[in-house]
C-alpha cells in the first residue's frame, strides 16, 4: 500500500529497524483508535511519541508488546514485526513481553522484596540458579541507576521506596529480562521533578544498550531526551522525524501547531 | 468529635448523640452480659474431670467433643478452602465478566448464603447420610458444613481478589509472566489477608453449628476410632462441642456442665479469632 502521507519517513530509510509497524489499524469495540499507522523504530535510539490525549499514542505502545490483548473488545489488524518476526503470529505473548519490556505510568512494584521484584521476570522464564539471578539483579539495578541506593536492603519490601525509586526499580525489573526494546508509557508523569530528571538521565544511558520507545505528553521531555519523535493526532501518525527537525522544521502544519503549543 | 464548651447544643442534636451512644452501649452490654453470664454459670463446673479423656454418663467429659470440633472444622475447611478459593479465582481472574456461567455461580453463592442451616442438615441427611450410605458420621457432617461455608469463603475471597490493584496484574503480564504465575505470585499474596478473614468466618460457623450436624454427624460422644479403624473412622458418628452443649442441656441432667461447655466453646472461638487476627496483621505488613 502506498502511503499518501508524503511527510512520513519511510521505514526503509532508517536501516535495520528493531520494530516495524505496517498498516496497523486498531479498534476498541467500534471505536477506530489507530488508523493505518506505519512507523519503524530504529535500533538503540530513543523514540518519543507525542500527541494530545486520546490520539492513540499509548494504544500503539501497548500494541507493541500485546498488552492490548488484555483489553476486552480490542481488535488489531495489520502487521508489527520485531526483528522480522510477526508479533501476532510468530511469537507467544509471554515471549514477546520478555523481549519487549514495559514500564507503566504509575510505579507498580510488587509487594515483595526489592530482590524478588527484579528477579520476578527471569524466574518467570525458568531461571532458578541463585548465582545467575544474583548477577542479573545487580546488573539490572546498576543499569537502572538505583544499585547504590538499595544494595544494602535488597531483602526489604519494595513498597518502602520513594515513588521515584520505585519507578527506577520497575525499570530495573524490566531490564532484568534483557529485553531488546523498552517501552515507557508516560513513565515520569506521576513523579516529582527531581525524580523525573533522574529517570531522564537514566534513559540517556540506556540508549547505548536498548531501544527505548517512550510515550510522553511532555513536549519538552521529548525534545530533551529523544533521538526521534513521532507525532500522533486522532489515531493517525502525522509525522515522524529526528527530534531536532520535528521541533524546528516540522513538515506538517498540524505538527507545527502542536509543538508550538497552539493546541493539545 | 469535640464541640466547644460555649456552643449551646440543640436538643435534637443531643437526642441523636444520646441515641447513638445508647446503641453502641447496648451492643457492648449484650456481649458482656452473655459472656459474663456464661462464665458465672459455667466456671464452677469447670473441673479437671470435665476434661478427662473419656465420656461417661456420670462424668460428661467435653474432651471428646473438643477434639471432634477440631476434626470437624479442619475437615470442612480442608474441603471448602480449595473449592471456594478456586471458585473465587475463577470468577475474578479467569471468567469473562458477565458470562452466563459466572452469573449462575454468583446467584448460587448468594442463594446458598441465605439458606437456614437446618435445611443444609436435611439435605445432608438425605444425601450424604442416606443416599451415599455414610450414616451419621464425621464425613457426612463435614461435607454438609463444607457446602454451608462455601459461599462465605467464595464471597470474601472474591472481595479480596477484586481489591488487589490492577497494576500488579499489568506488571506481571508486562514482564511476560503467564496467567497462572500472575495469579499466584502477583495477585494472591496481596489477597491472602482477606481470604484468611473469610476462613475465620467459616471456621466460626463450623465451630458454632448445631442444627446441620444433629442430622448428619449424630451425637456419639466419642472421638472417632482412628487408631483402630484408620481412615474408616471418618464414618463414625461424633458430636462437636456445640452439639455436646445442646445435648447436655436437652437431657437436663447436667445443665451446669452445659454452661461449662459453653464457656470452653466461647474461649475456643475467641482465641481462634484472636489468633487469626494476629496472623492477618502479620501478613498485612507486606501491604502498602
Amino acid at each position: 500500500m502506498i502511503s499518501n502521507n508524503l511527510t512520513q519517513t519511510p521505514y526503509e530509510s532508517i536501516g535495520n529497524p528493531v520494530i516495524t509497524v505496517e498498516n496497523l489499524n486498531l479498534f476498541y469495540r467500534n471505536y477506530h483508535t489507530l488508523k493505518n499507522v506505519n512507523i519503524a523504530f530504529p535500533r538503540k535510539q530513543v523514540t518519543a511519541i507525542i500527541g494530545p490525549s486520546g490520539c492513540g499514542k499509548s494504544t500503539l505502545l501497548k500494541t507493541l508488546n500485546r498488552m492490548n490483548d488484555l483489553v476486552e473488545g480490542c481488535v488489531v489488524d495489520g502487521s508489527v514485526r520485531l526483528n522480522g518476526q510477526d508479533i501476532f503470529t510468530e511469537l507467544r505473548p509471554t515471549e514477546l513481553r520478555q523481549r519487549v519490556g514495559m514500564v507503566f505510568q504509575q510505579p507498580n512494584p510488587f509487594p515483595m522484596s526489592i530482590y524478588d521484584n527484579v528477579a520476578f521476570g527471569p524466574r518467570a522464564h525458568g531461571i532458578r540458579s541463585k548465582s545467575i539471578l544474583d548477577g542479573l539483579v545487580e546488573q539490572s539495578l546498576r543499569h537502572a541507576a538505583i544499585w547504590d541506593e538499595v544494595k544494602d536492603r535488597l531483602k526489604r519490601n519494595a513498597l518502602g521506596l520513594s515513588g521515584g525509586q520505585q519507578q527506577r526499580l520497575c525499570i530495573a525489573r524490566a531490564l532484568a529480562m534483557e529485553p531488546e526494546v523498552l517501552l515507557m508509557d508516560e513513565s515520569t508523569s506521576a513523579l516529582d521533578p527531581a525524580s523525573t530528571a533522574k529517570i531522564e538521565e537514566l534513559i540517556q544511558t540506556l540508549r547505548s544498550r536498548y531501544t527505548v520507545i517512550m510515550v510522553t505528553h511532555n513536549m519538552q521531555q521529548a525534545r530533551r531526551i529523544s533521538d526521534r519523535t513521532a507525532f500522533f493526532l486522532l489515531g493517525e501518525m502525522i509525522e515522524v522525524n529526528d527530534t531536532k527537525t520535528m521541533f524546528n522544521h516540522p513538515a506538517d502544519e498540524r505538527t507545527l501547531d502542536y509543538v508550538s503549543g497552539r493546541f493539545g | 468529635m469535640k464541640v466547644p464548651k460555649d456552643a449551646p447544643e440543640r436538643f435534637s442534636s443531643k437526642l441523636i448523640r444520646g441515641a447513638t451512644y445508647a446503641g453502641a452501649g447496648l451492643t457492648a452490654a449484650a456481649l458482656m452480659l452473655i459472656v459474663g453470664y456464661i462464665l458465672y454459670k459455667g466456671i464452677p463446673f469447670l473441673t479437671p474431670e470435665l476434661f478427662s479423656w473419656n465420656y461417661t454418663s456420670e462424668n460428661v467429659s467435653l474432651t471428646p467433643a473438643l477434639v471432634n470440633t477440631v476434626l470437624m472444622s479442619l475437615l470442612s475447611l480442608l474441603l471448602a478452602f480449595p473449592v471456594g478459593v478456586g471458585a473465587a479465582i475463577y470468577l475474578v481472574e479467569y471468567a469473562k465478566p458477565g458470562n452466563r456461567f459466572v452469573r449462575a455461580v454468583r446467584i448460587a453463592t448468594e442463594t446458598l448464603q441465605g439458606i437456614p442451616s437446618i435445611i443444609f442438615g436435611m439435605f445432608g441427611m438425605l444425601f450424604f447420610v442416606t443416599a451415599c450410605g455414610w450414616g451419621l458420621s464425621l464425613m457426612a457432617g463435614a461435607c454438609t458444613l463444607t457446602i454451608m461455608v462455601l459461599p462465605v469463603i467464595i464471597r470474601t475471597s472474591e472481595e479480596a481478589l477484586m481489591g488487589v490493584p490492577n497494576a500488579y496484574r499489568q506488571g506481571g503480564f508486562g514482564l511476560g509472566a503467564g496467567h497462572g504465575l500472575v495469579v499466584f505470585r502477583c495477585v494472591l499474596p496481596s489477597a491472602l489477608p482477606g481470604i484468611i478473614g473469610g476462613v475465620v468466618l467459616a471456621l466460626g460457623r463450623c465451630v458454632g453449628e448445631v442444627a446441620a450436624l444433629l442430622f448428619t454427624a449424630g451425637t456419639v460422644a466419642q472421638v472417632p476410632d482412628f487408631a483402630g479403624k484408620g481412615i474408616g473412622a471418618l464414618f463414625d458418628s461424633c458430636r462437636t462441642l456445640a452439639v455436646h452443649m445442646y445435648a447436655l442441656s436437652c437431657e437436663g441432667l447436667h445443665v451446669g456442665e452445659a454452661y461449662a461447655t459453653a464457656a470452653v466453646l466461647l474461649a475456643v472461638v475467641l482465641s481462634l479469632n484472636a489468633l487469626l487476627a494476629f496472623v492477618v496483621k502479620k501478613m498485612e505488613v507486606t501491604k502498602p
